[in-house]
């Protein structure tokens, strides 16, 4: 299993690296797909207050 | 408290730094290590970690803005690839320059003043280009692929577009150029990147738009779906190096995840020309700034480096809350435009 505080702590090789990018890049997914998700139930009220309706 | 070994404290920073960056990254395609690695050096991290932090978050936050707009069909992947392919060449062009000045003993001084003419240059040309511009509004999403309005394309672009050497690519918003030019301009880009060790948003998103003609909201997705290639690659040979520190880069992340969802959403409501002139701003501030940074570390006057961070967050923090008044703005007149008198 990769270390990823190890990772972190100092040298890496590729495959751990790679690892720690793909967690990045896991993150950043979720984040578009659950904040996405707040947008599709909150995003128009939002967007109607913004306006003043 | 502690998450992921920091106080609550940082991990709250982190994320309200992170939707700053956020906006401006989805509303102009660049910002992200233009911001977090001096900031982070300031914090007292090491470079290594600075470096590769930022890169690791400018990858996440790319990705994330990439795929917003995309949703909107507004990245132009072939114009992207072959970009990828120019700019790739064009950076180790541009890093052998730095390497024979480095053998010189002139790279920092040559860099730093190229640094600041181009960043406070590209930042002059784009905020009196849109000045002089007639407006425009936001762009119609549902007609992406519509040709764009002659009178749209800057004069450069419409001068590089005539050189009709085959083979022609046909790009969105019915763009047509030379495939030679394309990657003529994403070469000088990366030339560019390479030479100055940015990332190249603020170089790239121009040289889309004025160079090669493609709409803005284009240009902006187009250059982040670039940034998601190169943020990586970047952040993996970090990686390697034990430079990227997720407990930097996760807080960062929930942040501008936020934030390049408002920025990306912008795009399409806020004026054409102001786009244009919050990036100008935006560039002549951080041109002030490396200037700033520049004569502290050549006269030893420590006291500069943070005046130029206080330069960099302030015009960030003043032009992201502008970007998101523009677009509150917008949907009031919007509003009230379709309201029934």
């Amino acid at each position: 299993m990769v270390d990823l505080a190890a990772v972190a702590a100092g040298g890496a090789n590729s495959v751990d690296a790679a690892v720690l990018i793909g967690v990045v890049l896991l993150e950043a997914v979720l984040l578009y797909i659950g904040y996405g998700a707040v947008e599709q139930v909150f995003g128009h009220r939002v967007v109607d207050r913004l306006k003043g309706e | 408290m502690e998450i992921l070994g920091l106080g609550l404290g940082m991990v709250l920073l982190f994320i309200g730094f992170g939707l700053l960056i956020g906006v401006l990254f989805g509303f102009f395609g660049m910002g992200g290590s233009f911001l977090v690695t001096p900031a982070l050096l300031v914090m007292g991290y090491p470079t290594r970690v600075a470096v590769g932090s930022g890169l690791a978050f400018v990858f996440g936050t790319s990705v994330i803005a990439t795929l917003k707009h995309r949703d909107m069909g507004q990245v132009d992947y072939k114009l992207g690839v072959l970009m990828i392919a120019g700019t790739t060449a064009g950076i180790e062009a541009g890093k052998e320059i730095v390497i024979h000045l480095e053998s010189l003993g002139m790279a920092g001084s040559i860099i730093s003043v190229t640094y600041v003419f181009l960043l406070g240059g590209i930042g002059a040309f784009v905020t009196y280009e849109a000045l002089k511009g007639g407006g425009g509004g936001g762009i119609d999403h549902d007609q992406a692929d519509a040709e764009v309005d002659d009178d749209d394309i800057p004069e450069i672009a419409k001068k590089i577009q005539s050189y009709r050497v085959p083979p022609m690519m046909s790009l969105r918003g019915g763009v047509s150029v030379s495939l030679w030019l394309i990657l003529a301009v994403a070469f000088v880009t990366g030339l560019l990147s390479g030479f100055l060790g940015v990332g190249g948003g603020f170089i790239r998103m121009p040289a889309l738009f004025y160079l090669i003609g493609v709409p803005v909201p284009i240009a902006v997705g187009t250059d982040l779906f670039e940034i998601v290639f190169s943020g990586g690659l970047g952040s993996f040979l970090y990686a390697m190096d034990g430079g990227v520190d997720l407990s930097i880069v996760v807080p960062l992340l929930a942040g501008s995840a936020f934030g390049a969802r408002i920025g990306s959403a912008a795009t399409s409501i806020v004026d054409e020309d102001e786009i244009k002139v919050y990036f100008g701003l935006m560039l002549l501030g951080g041109a002030l700034a490396v200037a700033v940074r520049e004569i502290g570390n050549v006269y030893g006057i420590e006291v500069l480096n943070t005046v130029s961070l206080v330069l960099i967050l302030g015009s960030a923090l003043m032009v992201s809350g502008a970007v998101v008044y523009s677009s509150v703005t917008a949907l009031r007149e919007e509003s009230q435009s379709s309201s029934p008198a």
